[in-house]
């Protein structure tokens, strides 16, 4: 059997930034899986810029942040394997996969770093009644269509959901000649970010409806329509605000899901609010030597944040290999008054750093204070103009406060009125 | 005197900026922005807005049948269209690399439209 030092699981952003991490750190025996056939993840159909501002300080598309990692990686002796998939973790780090090329691979490593990422929630986890037409599909399904596959899926559009991939097709379609009709967003405010609410809907005058849902979608074998309806406040459609709308096209845009099928079947403990991995300050799961970070950990909003996240990992996972990685007790963290998880779970008492606690909101809060306790002990506490749920939030905690806290302590972070 | 709210899209954090304007629409004043970048978005936002612009053109003999563009740098928002039109004529053949020029000044904006991928 292969043995090698890590092996990473996904060529994405996390997945790249994680291994030229643990390189960076002396790890030099490092195996990328990719299933795709390139590497980059989703970020090559991202075209769109934005990415890169915090990390680079330039606004690049998602290719260009992409193609930064992989120059790297080719500078570097990590071996990568494309078009193969991953089959199994198994609890003594042997990993399972295979591709045409090798066959059946399976590599045993001193090392794991989970960096899958994300998928899409379909149509058939949200009950819209209705024929299964076609000119139904999810955001990112499109985004492929147009922006790798170079057509155009529709030319009238409706989008349900206002996460940021239906925000940035509703302007990329708009761009391409179709007419965005409506976002319908069920909730009473946008799951995606200020800045595409303003740059993707407001200056192309497509109406973002809060509080609005698709009920019933109309044609046999090609889409011909929607009807909307308003919801009330317990997100029931109200009857009598039905409203049908002609389109050939609904892209669904309602939420990300981490793919931890691999972290499942491996017997990897997963945050029920986050559907990611419940990890330390470093990344690491509750399996020895198996780290997770990315969109597969908890869904992010700025790829920027990936790559710092990922760094953290591969670095972890640079320290357990050398033997360097400390443990002691735990502390353990949670959210409460609308953060609704906090991520790492858990830190290890005899870290040897600051840690970032990074978290969501449940809905919009405005001038708030962020609070930070142990017990009835205030860590810190910060005023916050604003605070919304498309977008992610940290608070940095000192390696001092970290020593000082009991063990098997728990640091809450908290929303109270300012 | 008037006010203006604005969101800066400069980057994704979106602070909340708001512009006093005079009379003649002169900026007075800029709040809300937590960096350089915000005030001078703000500041062309209420003279003359700009967007960054990002689409795909035709290539030949590459893995994928498009490869993507944006502009170098922002152009004129009332320009978007009219520059997608032009974008849509061009049609390459394969190799494209990373940072090539794919339309010089774009319809004499001074702006560049540049390739964001490699197509080989
Ligand atoms: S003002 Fe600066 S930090 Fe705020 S959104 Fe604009 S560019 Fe970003």
């Amino acid at each position: 059997m292969r043995e090698c030092d890590l092996v990473v699981i996904g060529g994405g952003p996390a997945g790249m930034a994680a291994a030229l991490k643990a390189y960076e750190e002396g790890i030099k025996d490092i195996l990328i899986l990719e299933r795709a056939e390139t590497l980059g993840g989703i970020l090559e159909q991202c075209i769109h810029t934005g990415f890169g501002l915090h990390y680079f300080g330039e606004e690049l598309s998602g290719p260009e942040y992409a193609d930064r990692f992989i120059e790297e990686i080719y500078k570097t002796d990590i071996d990568i394997r494309v078009d193969t998939m991953v089959l199994n973790v198994s609890a003594d780090n042997v990993v399972t996969a295979c591709n045409n090329f090798d066959g059946l691979l399976q590599i045993k490593a001193k090392a794991v770093v989970l960096a899958m990422g994300c998928r899409e929630r379909p149509r058939g986890a949200l009950s819209i009644a209705g024929c299964r037409a076609s000119g139904i599909m999810t955001a990112g399904t499109a985004q492929k269509y147009v922006n790798l596959d170079g057509y155009m899926p529709g030319h009238e559009v409706v989008i349900l959901g206002s996460g940021d991939i239906g925000l940035i097709m509703a302007r990329r379609m708009t761009l391409e000649g179709a007419k965005v009709k409506a976002v319908c967003e069920l909730m009473p405010y946008s799951g995606g970010l200020t800045r595409n609410i303003v740059q993707c809907l407001e200056d192309f005058g497509i109406p973002l409806r809060l509080s609005c849902t698709v009920v019933k979608t109309h044609g046999k074998d090609r889409l011909e329509g929607v009807t909307v309806a308003n919801v009330d406040k317990n997100l029931k459609p109200i009857l009598g605000t039905e409203e049908y709308i002609p389109c050939d096209t609904l892209m669904l845009s309602v939420g990300l899901i981490p793919e931890n099928e691999l972290s499942k079947n491996s017997g990897i403990d997963l945050d029920p609010v986050t559907n990611g991995p419940v990890v330390d300050e470093y990344r690491e799961t509750v399996r020895k030597g198996v780290f997770a970070c990315g969109n597969v950990l908890q869904v992010h909003d700025l790829v920027d944040y990936v790559t710092e996240e990922s760094q953290i990992a591969g670095e972890g996972a640079a320290k357990f290999i050398k033997g360097e990685k400390e443990y002691g007790g735990y502390i353990s963290t949670k959210g409460e008054n609308g953060v609704r998880y906090i991520v790492p779970q858990r830190i290890n008492k005899a870290t040897d750093k600051d840690v970032k606690l990074y978290f969501r909101v449940g809905k919009v809060f405005r001038n708030v204070k962020l609070v930070v306790k142990c017990g009835d002990e205030i860590i810190s506490s910060k005023k916050k103009n604003k605070m919304t749920p498309g977008e992610m939030e940290y608070v940095p905690i000192k390696l001092e406060t970290i020593k000082a806290l009991p063990e098997n302590g728990v640091i809450t972070v908290t929303i109270e009125e300012a | 005197m008037t006010k203006r709210d604005l969101i800066c899209v400069s980057c994704p954090i979106g602070c909340a900026i708001t512009v006093e304007l005079d009379d003649n629409n002169e900026v007075i004043s800029v709040t809300g922005n937590t960096c350089p970048r915000g005030d001078k978005y703000a500041r062309q936002e209420c003279t003359h807005p700009e967007r960054m612009l990002t689409s795909t053109v035709k290539v030949e003999g590459a893995k994928l049948p498009v490869v993507p563009v944006k502009s170098a740098s922002p152009i004129p928002k009332e320009m978007l269209f009219d520059c997608m039109e032009e974008i849509n004529k061009v049609s390459l053949t394969a190799p494209v690399r990373i940072g090539d020029k794919v339309i010089e000044n774009i319809l004499g904006t001074g702006v560049d439209i540049v390739a964001t991928n490699n197509a080989l």
